[in-house]
């Protein structure tokens, strides 16, 4: 094989890429973006990082994060999943509901939210890989089924969630709220199942190329719905800390902050390929943390929100643009 | 069972007992039946040759021994043991590995991951991924390979060290047999023989090959049998010392070989220049000096890498040329885009037929239309019915997707494409990769009837003996210039010299592709 070795090496120079991958960068562009903010913030008279706004900061990243970390997985696999607004008010409901105001509930609720979000994911999941569904079409008709859930029985907030389980939103480590802590956690869980297990193998292996997986052995139903049940758990993770944060259950706190497509941004900010098979929850933290530091700035300036808006889609553009030159270029 | 396989393992030289029995082989789709009923033997150690044209059926068969589809009827036994796959799975476990005509691997994952790939090893779902790593090196290293690291993304591996791990991920588990479906088509020469020599390291441990190929120098070279298929039915077995190319060609299409190639072109036939590039250059080609004349096919040779299809891509705008004057029609031309290019009478018909060439899930109307229509104006030959009845393409109707064609129709659907515009300049780049021996035929006579009506024809391809057969002049690249230019029906020899860039015979070792 020396001879292979050495027409290879001839034959076809490889240009090893040493620009900074999508996850230096969108971590590049925060700590920026934190420079920029706390001068302009200074300049203003304000502090960007003191502890309110530290506290601002990583609360918005908590939620966001928690429901970004399961889009990461949906992505990955091949699919997506816009129902994730829409399950995070019908969790935070369920979570509220159930508890209703009593502390021996707490255990029930989490475990009652924590179902129905399984449930829909499998639901999605199934859709997309039995009935054959582009995932884009049967989870935006799960959002549709759920939007009706929530319009036909819900008027407003319902339930009520106990004090102690609202410390979970509240309580603080220094300027560092417990439940970011908790949510990282989630993400090492998650980086751990998708970088270390053979669950998280096959993700990226289905969602780089579904014929391939299948060929080679995997059980692509399988791991599709898999990643769809992880998905809206987390989805359904992020309804049970915002029924914590408002004590009660709140029919359109998902779709209020768009939770849907500010997820599938974060997980592309943070370098993952809509088309699957290449991303992480690293980069996604990342790509949340950044999303979460411009909105703070902005407010903290009190920019207008048409021009908040905008900057931040800005954002993404670019980004995902920069991300695409860096594709390594040609077919091999 | 086990322990009946694993005694049978150990007797490789019972000629008794095959590797694998496939008999009675049938198989339909859409009522459709493609395969009628084969038989087919595997030796322990031996290479079987499995040739036919396309649509003959032997993909078929082969994807039937591995699981992916299953029969509707016969049997398939491994080590004497009747077998039914459900699954790719299955068959693998059950010795029969697969290195399929089109990559299976995943470019943006490791060696290690694409190898172990639904068979990570671990305990409890947890990937050792230090261990896969290890024993990806321990595979790779069985091979004779050293030179791919296990933890390299697949993506910045050469087409060739691709077609390795190819190989050593179909191997990771204990094969018995392994199935090569056109294992060459991607490469070139230089790197066919060392696959040859992967293939009998293989077969001198007892493993039994089998080699799907069109390219039948290959299969005369490596097999020890060949088995011909026509029409999804077997045609037949023999010994391959006991055939000749030409009987091999004629089992399969019923015609002698060296009736494949049409005439050259008569002094009288060449036209005026219509295109002359002078000291052209990009990144990858430099003081590039070539002209076409109308009528004439220009055949251009050279090691994959060498510049051969950058130039063709310099020709069409594609990556066009930075440096030097290039002239269509004696007039000076700014051949900036695909664009310009298609406007200034030049067509290309590209080396990736499914990447750059067809909108797969398009019809086969809407391809053939496709160029025409991004141009309006411009006068057109025919009709696309017309068009496609010279091409004789076989499609149920112009209304059906081109993905539904096989590869030798999808290539004539690309032809068609870019003759409805007439063209004056047409650049093909391996026109006839990985498609049957008939409709290799089809494209030559197209070809050469397209340099008849005046067009200048410049023609790329690895196959040396198809560029001799069709070329009026040949030019070969080496690193990115024009070695040399050859005058029609030089040996393979003088090719393969320039193109490995040594003067003298007897330096390269890759030159003895057998002539038929």
């Amino acid at each position: 094989m020396t001879a292979l070795d050495a027409s290879t090496a001839t034959a076809v120079p490889r240009r090893k890429l040493q620009m900074p991958g999508s996850t230096a960068t969108v971590y590049l562009a925060l700590g920026l973006t934190l420079v920029v903010g706390s001068l302009l913030v200074a300049e203003r008279g304000g502090t960007l990082l003191d502890q309110p706004g530290i506290t601002k900061i990583l609360t918005l990243c908590t939620a966001l994060g928690l429901v970004a970390i399961g889009q990461t997985i949906a992505i990955v696999a091949g699919s997506l999943d816009l129902s994730v607004a829409h399950l995070i008010g019908l969790t935070s409901l369920v979570t509220a509901e159930v508890m209703a105001g009593q502390n021996g509930r707490i255990v029930l609720a989490v475990a009652a939210a924590l179902g129905v979000a399984a449930l829909v994911g499998a639901v999605n999941g199934l859709v997309v890989t039995k009935l054959k569904v582009n995932p884009f079409i049967a989870t935006l008709g799960m959002a549709l089924v759920l939007q009706g859930v929530l319009e036909h029985r819900y008027t407003g907030p319902a339930g009520e969630t106990t004090r102690d389980f609202q410390r979970l939103g509240y309580d603080r480590v220094g300027p560092v709220p417990v439940s970011f802590l908790v949510m990282l956690g989630v993400a090492a869980l998650a980086w751990w199942l998708l970088a270390r297990t053979r669950t998280g193998h096959h993700i990226y292996a289905v969602g780089g190329d579904a014929e391939i997986a299948r060929v080679s052995g995997v059980r692509v139903s399988r791991t599709v719905i898999t990643a769809h049940v992880l998905c809206a758990l987390a989805a359904g993770a992020t309804g049970i800390f915002l029924a914590s944060r408002l004590g009660a259950g709140a029919p359109y706190v998902g779709t209020d902050a768009s939770y849907d497509l500010q997820s599938i941004a974060a997980v592309v900010l943070g370098g993952a390929l809509l088309a699957g098979g290449r991303g992480g929850v690293i980069g996604t933290i990342g790509g949340v943390m950044l999303l979460a530091c411009l909105d703070t700035t902005f407010d903290d300036l009190g920019v207008d929100p048409f021009l908040k808006d905008v900057v931040r889609g800005s954002v993404i553009i670019v980004a995902v643009a920069l991300y695409a030159r860096r594709k390594p270029g040609g077919r091999t | 069972m086990t322990v009946v396989t694993l005694s049978k393992r150990r007797s490789g030289e019972d000629p008794g007992t095959p590797v694998v029995r496939l008999t009675g082989i049938r198989k339909s789709f859409q009522g459709n039946e493609v395969v009628h009923g084969v038989d087919l033997e595997l030796q322990p150690g031996e290479v079987h040759a499995l040739v036919g044209e396309n649509g003959a059926g032997k993909s078929t068969l082969m994807k039937c021994l591995a699981g992916i589809h299953a029969p509707d009827q016969g049997t398939i036994e491994i080590d004497g043991v009747v077998r039914r796959f459900r699954s790719p799975r299955e068959a693998q476990e059950a010795g029969v590995a697969i290195v399929h005509q089109e990559f299976t691997l995943l470019p943006h994952r490791t060696v290690a991951e694409n190898l172990f790939l639904g068979r990570e090893p671990g305990r409890f779902g947890r990937v050792d991924k230090a261990g896969m790593e290890r024993r990806a090196g321990e595979v790779l290293a069985d091979l004779g390979v050293t030179s791919i690291r296990p933890s390299a993304v697949v993506s910045g591996l050469s087409v060739a060290q691709q077609q390795i791990v190819e190989i050593a991920k179909a191997l990771v588990l204990d094969a018995r047999v392994l199935a090569m479906d056109e294992p060459t088509a991607a490469l070139a020469d230089a790197e066919v023989a060392l696959l040859y020599d992967l293939v009998r390291r293989l077969t001198g441990r007892g493993l039994a090959v089998l080699y799907v190929s069109h390219r039948l120098p290959e299969v005369f070279d490596l097999s020890s049998r060949i088995t011909v298929m026509k029409d999804g039915a077997h045609v037949a077995t023999e010994p391959t010392g006991e055939l000749t190319t030409d009987n091999v060609v004629r089992l399969m299409v019923g015609r002698p070989l060296n009736a494949l190639f049409p005439d050259l072109a008569a002094a009288e036939e060449l036209g005026k220049e219509r295109i002359a590039v002078a000291g052209g250059g990009n990144a990858r080609i430099h003081d590039i000096d070539l002209t076409i004349r109308a009528g004439e096919v220009v055949g251009l040779a050279g090691l994959q890498g060498s510049g051969r299809s950058a130039l063709a891509r310099a020709l069409c705008g594609v990556a066009p040329f930075t440096r030097g004057s290039y002239q269509v029609e004696g007039r000076p031309a700014r051949i900036r885009s695909p664009r310009r290019a298609v406007r200034a009478g030049i067509a290309f018909v590209t080396e990736d037929r499914k990447g750059e060439g067809l909108a797969l899930r398009q019809t086969v109307q809407d391809n053939v239309l496709l160029v025409r229509r991004s141009v309006s104006g411009r006068r057109t030959r025919s009709t696309v019915a017309d068009l496609l009845r010279e091409m004789t393409v076989v499609a149920a109707s112009p209304a059906s997707e081109v993905r539904l064609l096989s590869g030798g129709n999808q290539q004539k659907v690309v032809l068609a494409k870019w003759l409805a515009v007439g063209p004056t300049v047409l650049v093909v780049d391996e026109p006839t990769r990985g498609i049957d021996i008939g409709a290799k035929a089809t494209i030559y006579q197209l070809i050469r009837d397209l340099a008849r009506s005046g067009v200048a024809v410049l023609l790329i391809s690895s196959e040396l003996p198809e560029l001799i057969g069709m070329s009026d002049r040949l030019l070969v690249m080496h690193r990115g210039r024009i070695a040399g230019e050859l005058p029609p029906q030089s040996s393979e020899e003088d090719v393969m010299r320039l193109a490995t860039g040594h003067g003298q015979p007897g330096e390269n070792g890759q030159s003895e592709e057998a002539e038929s």
